[in-house]
Order: structure tokens, then C-alpha cells, then sequence
């Protein structure tokens, strides 16, 4: 079980507020990913969740427990750092058994549980190694591993991946899931790259400055973005957006189109413009065009697209692909 | 740059100052060696003349001799004891974040840039003096017999005045230890269940252990020679009851005159504090590697 609750949680450094009352529902098994730009409080409220920070209002429930006055280590969390925060002094299998060390359980019973801990993560031939000789990924899992043997309720992740390199870090990202496929405990994972939440998460929950800006499974996200702040966050490259005459042709103050919704033809379309820089990944090419009237569009187009810098191009938004918002910035139906 | 050429340039350019060094070492210590072996007496100038090993005879086989090491060993164990404990709780409460923090921590360095005469004077007149002394009034004002600090325990007197002046030291070697401990790594062992005890005796002390080394080490060379304290409180008395090594080998060429002693009981105690630091190289050393 792992069901978490936040009623009107809100949090205050001093005269700061760096989390206005909020409302979420956490089901039980979920994954869940809170994601934003840096400083938007998502760490925050982790923290606030493991109780490593108190509440400066509201209530959080575990299982439908109240839980906001509990210590840390009463709530049956886990927590993986962003520094890994392992014991540097201590064994991997030492830091492995620690939790259940201090929960006094029997030795021969904690041996069996680091042992089958260490099998899940590969790392039985590290066991006597201290952290100080481990490489990233290998730390990142012995972190993963003193969290799973307490068997706890949710995991909670605070950036796990950021000190990985961008190989170490796919791999870990499907290493996360498959644990969370074979483990079925509810996981919450903060991060500020949307690409991790998009392939990890069934429940995203955007933050921007400590609000809530939209709650949703991935492709909810990506294809009905509530606002203008989750429109221009997920998604990436960037979904365009475009004001003006324009915008208001479709009758919205701002209109967004993402780069793959727009066709490219070198004879005809809604809107000409010259290509600028492009970005060749080999599967995709990323054109930046400068379109008269709306300034540089993104478009997306085949890896072996054979446009050049200053060439002459001609792009028609997709129908029905077009997103519309109004004047404060919210999608309209 | 590390061309063959380089390092010879460079052997060659950094050997003035290591023979510098090695002369400042070895000049004192062959000569110190040189004067242990002779009869050397200020009150007879001019008669020196070899002696052998009895000067090393007399001096190992003073009574005062056994004492006087006894003594030593007690005043820098007791130092270091008072200090390491003292120093880490201290430090753990400077770690808190306070008012004022700045401010306290001045006044706790403080004793460190006090001589080491002028604390002992102030500790015998001012506060262990059975007649004027601050606890003396303690003593009278609860109806107790006052008592005589430096008459009745003059070692633990004087190990309680050196310890004063070397907990800021300790102090600040572990606050700085203590400030480098990771936050994340105390949150972590938090959600691992451990409660505050627990955090202190499996997380913090591990962490302090290497500059609880180096505090050890580095103060374990300076009590060996503690000396000014001794002299401005109890003059190593009574008796002997507070002569340490270092004070022993002072009473031997100056108060006796005895020059050719005093220089055997220096390589004695130069012999001592090997020995004393082969044993502590041994039990914590190893803290010391990464």
C-alpha cells in the first residue's frame, strides 16, 4: 500500500512562500513524476513529503493515515538522493543493511535481504566494496538498494539521474521502471527534465513556483496542455508559440504548434520562410526557420531532409493540431 | 614540464632550504648528544670531560625519573581525553544555527591566543587559590571546606589548565570537520530510521575520526613539552608529584647546573616521544589515508 494524500499543503521559508496550499492525490502503485524548471519547489515538496521539512500548513495522509507531525523515519518512505548519500565509511553491504539495522532486525534475516537486494541489482560482486570505489551507475544503485530493502511504502526519488552521464542515464531510466514494474510500490520521482517524466511516468504532475500547474498521464500532457506554461515545458524541441495577427486569425490571443505538427514543402503552404540554423540529429532534423510576420518557427522534418541554410521553405500548420490560448495564458476548448 | 632537465633544476633550486632544514634539525640534536656524554657542570666551567654513559645512568635511575614519565604520560592522556570529548560535544553545539553564532565562536577561540604563563597564573590566583580564588567562594558560599587545587591534585590542576587552552584548538578542528559532513547524508541515514543517537555514533564519528587524528597527533606533540605551567603553578612539586619529562630536564641543568644530565634527559625524552608517536601512528594513523 502506498497511497499519499496532500490537503492544502503549503510551505513558507520566513516571509517566502515557496509553496502555496496545494491539493494532490497520490493512487497506490503510482508513478508519479513532479517536474519543472529549477526553483519551481518540486524538491520542496518531496521534502515535505518524507519529512525532512515541516509543513507550514495543511495535512499529508499515508495509506489515509495523518502523517504531517510524523518523523521521517516513522512514515515507511524511501528516499534516493540526489548525492546518492551514502555512508562513506561504510561497506556497499553495510550501507545496504543499515535501514534494517536500525529497525534491530536479526542478522541472519538482514544478510538474506542485502543478499537478494544486491542480486536485483547486480551488484553482489560489490558487496565489500566501500561507495568511494564504485563508479556512478553502481552508487546510484546502492542507493536504489537501501531504499528497497525496507520494503516501504513509496519511494521517493529527488533527481536521481542528474550526476549520470546521458548513456548511464537512459539506461538507469529503464532500470527504474522495470523496478517499478516488478516492485509495483507507488514512486514519486523529481526532475526537471521533462524527457524523464514523459517515458517514466503514469501521473505527471507540473510545478511552476510552487503551483500546480496541470495533472495528467504523459500524452495528456503532450496533447492537451492546460496552460501556456505546460505547453512551452513538455514537449521537446519546444512547442512553438505564436501571438498576434496570426493567433487571433484562429481566434485565440496566443496559438501553439508543436514542430512535428507542421508539413514543409518547397512550393506552397500557409507561410513562407527562409530556413536558419538546423540541428541533424540523423533520425529527425530540427529546422529553424524565419517565418515574415511570426518570427522563428521550429519544424521537424526527416533525418535526411536536404534543406540548407537560406533556402526558401513553405510550411502549413497540421489541422486540428493547432492549440489556442487566451488572454491569461489557459487553453481554450 | 617534468623533463629531465626540469628536475634536476628543480633537486637543485629546492636544496638550499632542505639543507637549511636538515641543519637546523641536526646541528641541535649532535650536540645535545655531544653534551649528554660529558661531565659538564655550569658551576665548574672549563672541566668538562667525558663521562660515558652515567650521566644516562643518573638520570634513569633518579627517583624522580619514573615520576616524571608517569607523570607525563597521565598529563597528556588526560589533556587529550578532556579536550577530544570536550572538543566534539562543543563543536556539536557551535554546529547549531544560533544567535550570535559568530560572536560565540570568537569567545570560545579565545583561550587558544591566551600564553600559556599568563592563563596558568590567572587559573592559580584567580580561581583554584584556596583564599581568594573564584571556587574557594564557591566552596564557602555552599558551606563547603574550600580547596587547595594546586597542593592537593597538582597534576590534575595543571591537566585541567592545559586542557582549557586546547579545547578551542580541538573546538575548531572538529566544527570544521563537522560542517563538512554532508546534510543529505544525515537526512538519508534520518529516513533509514536512525534516530539521533544513532545518526551521532554511525554517521558523525566516522565522520570526525581523521581530524580526531590530527587533533591527537598535533596536540600529543605540544603537551609532551607543556612546561610554562608547570613552572608559574606548582613548580613541579609537590615534591615531585607534578614534574613531568620536559620539566625534570629543566630542574637537571638549570637548577643543578648539571648541563651533561640535562642533555641525556633530553635525548631521553627525545627517545619518549618516538616512542609515543610509533604507538600512536600505529593505533590511528590509518585514519589519516583517504
Amino acid at each position: 500500500m502506498g497511497r499519499i494524500t496532500l490537503r492544502n499543503v503549503s510551505k513558507r521559508f520566513g516571509d517566502v512562500t515557496v509553496i502555496p496550499p496545494i491539493n494532490l492525490e497520490i493512487g497506490d502503485g503510482e508513478f508519479v513524476v513532479f517536474v519543472g524548471p529549477s526553483g519551481c519547489g518540486k524538491s520542496t515538496l518531496l521534502r515535505l513529503i518524507a519529512g525532512l521539512e515541516d509543513v507550514s500548513g495543511g495535512v499529508i495522509e499515508i495509506d489515509g493515515v495523518n502523517a504531517t507531525g510524523l518523523p521521517p523515519a516513522r512514515r515507511g518512505l524511501a528516499m534516493v538522493f540526489q548525492s546518492y548519500a551514502l555512508y562513506p565509511h561504510m561497506s556497499v553491504r553495510r550501507n545496504i543493511a543499515f535501514p534494517l539495522k536500525m529497525a534491530g532486525m536479526d542478522p541472519s534475516e538482514i544478510a538474506r535481504k542485502v543478499e537478494a537486494a544486491a542480486a536485483v541489482l547486480n551488484l553482489t560482486g560489490y558487496l565489500d566494496r566501500r561507495p568511494g570505489q564504485l563508479s556512478g551507475g553502481q552508487r546510484q544503485r546502492v542507493a536504489i538498494g537501501r531504499a528497497i530493502v525496507r520494503e516501504p511504502k513509496a519511494f521517493l526519488f529527488d533527481e536521481p539521474l542528474s550526476n549520470l552521464d546521458a548513456a548511464l542515464r537512459v539506461n538507469m531510466r529503464l532500470e527504474i521502471s522495470e523496478l517499478h514494474q516488478t516492485l509495483k510500490t507507488t514512486m514519486i520521482y523529481v526532475t526537471h527534465d521533462q524527457v524523464e517524466a514523459m517515458t517514466m511516468a503514469d501521473k505527471i504532475v507540473v510545478l511552476n513556483q510552487g503551483r500546480i500547474e496541470q495533472v495528467g498521464s504523459p500524452l495528456d500532457l503532450y496533447r492537451s496542455p492546460a496552460n501556456l506554461f505546460v505547453a512551452g515545458f513538455i514537449g521537446s524541441p519546444k512547442m512553438n508559440l505564436i501571438g498576434g495577427p496570426e493567433a487571433a486569425r484562429h481566434g485565440a490571443v496566443t496559438m501553439g504548434l508543436r514542430p512535428e505538427h507542421i508539413d514543409l514543402s518547397t512550393s506552397d503552404g500557409t507561410w513562407r520562410g527562409t530556413v536558419g540554423m538546423s540541428e541533424h540529429l540523423g533520425s529527425d532534423t530540427f529546422l529553424r526557420v524565419q517565418v515574415e510576420g511570426l518570427g522563428m518557427i521550429t519544424v521537424r522534418t526527416g533525418g535526411d531532409s536536404g534543406l540548407r541554410h537560406g533556402d526558401a521553405v513553405c510550411l502549413t500548420p497540421q489541422p486540428g493540431r493547432v492549440h489556442r490560448f487566451d488572454a491569461d495564458g489557459k487553453a481554450m476548448a | 614540464m617534468a623533463t629531465q632537465h626540469s628536475r634536476t633544476a628543480a633537486r637543485l633550486m629546492i636544496s638550499p632550504a632542505v639543507i637549511l632544514l636538515f641543519l637546523w634539525m641536526i646541528v641541535p640534536l649532535a650536540m645535545t648528544l655531544y653534551f649528554s656524554f660529558l661531565r659538564y657542570n655550569l658551576l665548574m666551567p672549563g672541566m668538562e670531560e667525558w663521562a660515558g654513559f652515567s650521566n644516562y645512568r643518573y638520570f634513569l635511575t633518579d627517583p624522580a625519573f619514573f615520576t616524571a614519565l608517569r607523570n607525563t604520560l597521565v598529563l597528556v592522556a588526560g589533556v587529550l581525553m578532556i579536550t577530544v570529548t570536550g572538543g566534539v560535544l562543543l563543536a556539536l553545539l557551535l554546529d547549531q544555527p544560533m544567535w550570535g553564532q559568530g560572536i560565540v565562536r570568537i569567545l570560545v577561540i579565545a583561550p587558544f591566543f591566551v600564553m600559556p604563563t599568563v592563563s596558568a597564573l590567572v587559573w592559580t590566583n584567580m580561581f583554584m587559590n584556596p583564599v581568594n580564588g573564584l571556587f574557594a567562594h564557591a566552596a564557602k558560599a555552599m558551606g563547603l571546606q574550600p580547596y587547595d587545587f594546586l597542593a592537593q591534585s597538582p597534576l590534575l590542576s595543571i591537566t585541567l589548565i592545559v586542557a582549557w587552552q586546547w579545547l578551542p584548538f580541538a573546538t575548531l578542528i572538529l566544527l570544521t570537520a563537522l560542517q563538512s559532513l554532508d546534510r543529505e547524508q544525515m537526512e538519508a541515514a534520518a529516513m533509514d530510521g536512525a534516530g539521533p543517537l544513532s545518526r551521532f555514533i554511525y554517521i558523525t564519528v566516522p565522520h570526525l575520526t581523521r581530524s580526531i587524528t590530527v587533533v591527537i597527533l598535533i596536540q600529543t606533540i605540544f603537551l609532551l613539552s607543556v612546561f610554562a605551567e608547570i613552572l608559574v603553578t606548582t613548580n613541579g612539586g609537590p615534591g615531585t608529584a607534578s614534574t613531568t619529562l620536559t620539566y625534570l630536564v629543566y630542574v637537571q641543568s638549570m637548577l643543578q647546573f648539571d648541563v651533561g644530565g640535562g642533555a641525556a634527559g633530553g635525548i631521553v625524552a627525545v627517545i619518549l616521544a618516538n616512542i609515543v608517536a610509533i604507538f600512536l601512528m600505529r593505533m590511528i594513523g590509518r585514519n589519516l589515508d583517504a
